[in-house]
């Protein structure tokens, strides 16, 4: 299982970006942390999720 | 200075005084975090934003009538020199972006995300993650409309980087933005400078 903000998925195996295809996250409105450390926009297409991994996907919204 | 020693301590002072803190964007936000940081004794506050003050601004800025038209960044500069002359200013007036952040941010110790648009925000947050890894990032998302200000909230998302509001409220579903839950929000990212100056690193 992957926790992904919070809530364990049974999504190991997949890349990043197989991941963010089965959401509604804007791609362009998101950073990915993954155990704590950023995962760069040019590697979620070849950062596989692991069984234990922890990710945090947060999704601006506009204002300031 | 003394009467900030006298206040904070010396040690504590030592380090909000060394610190150099970077405010990216200086809207709603950025302006309220900087004087903020400038009151408490920040040594060196690196303001950055490409815009002017304009008369829709001044409902939650901290600019003055007078300044409209003028770049953020001068108007902000004048007025923390009027409040707090001990602190050290630079200002850039760019825009920021994946191309110059490097070269714009590399001296701060603390980056500071203040922008209103998200794709920006998703842009600075990114880019300083991958490409300065010395550094702290404190950002914000989520603070418009008319909610409840205890929604407002801070989180440590990673090893580095903090994020500040309710993350959910968009300033596109609501009325706009009003001065108090900025504040609020501005106020989260600024005490989160502290804290992290302070070597309080868990929230």
């Amino acid at each position: 299982m992957v926790k992904v903000n919070g809530t364990e998925l049974d999504i190991a195996g997949k890349t990043v970006t197989e991941y963010l295809a089965t959401t509604n996250y804007d791609p362009k409105r998101i950073a990915v942390e993954r155990n704590g450390d950023i995962v760069f926009k040019s590697q979620y297409d070849v950062t596989v999720l692991e069984e234990g991994d922890s990710l945090e996907i947060v999704s601006f919204v506009g204002g300031g | 200075m003394d009467a900030l020693v006298a206040r904070h301590g010396t040690e504590l002072q030592r380090r909000f005084s060394e610190a150099t803190v970077a405010v990216c964007g200086l809207g709603g936000l950025g302006s309220n975090i900087a004087i903020a940081l400038a009151r408490v004794g920040i040594g060196k506050l690196l303001l950055i934003d490409f815009d002017k003050v304009d008369i829709t601004n001044l409902h939650r800025q901290q600019y003055k009538a007078s300044q409209i038209g003028r770049y953020k960044t001068d108007a902000l500069a004048e007025n923390l020199f009027e409040i707090a002359p001990y602190t050290e200013i630079k200002t850039v007036t760019a825009r920021l972006s994946e191309d110059n952040l490097t070269t714009l941010l590399s001296d701060a110790d603390i980056i500071c995300e203040a922008f209103d648009n998200a794709e920006a925000k998703a842009m600075l947050v990114n880019g300083v993650l991958e490409q300065l890894p010395g550094c702290f990032l404190v950002a914000a998302s989520g603070m418009a409309g008319m909610d409840n200000p205890n929604t407002i909230k801070t989180r440590k998302i990673g090893k580095r980087f903090y994020l500040c509001g309710d993350e959910v409220s968009d300033v596109a579903d609501t009325i706009g933005l009003v001065a108090p839950r900025v504040m609020l929000c501005a106020a989260h990212q600024a005490q989160t400078v502290l804290q992290i100056l302070a070597g309080e690193y868990e929230v």
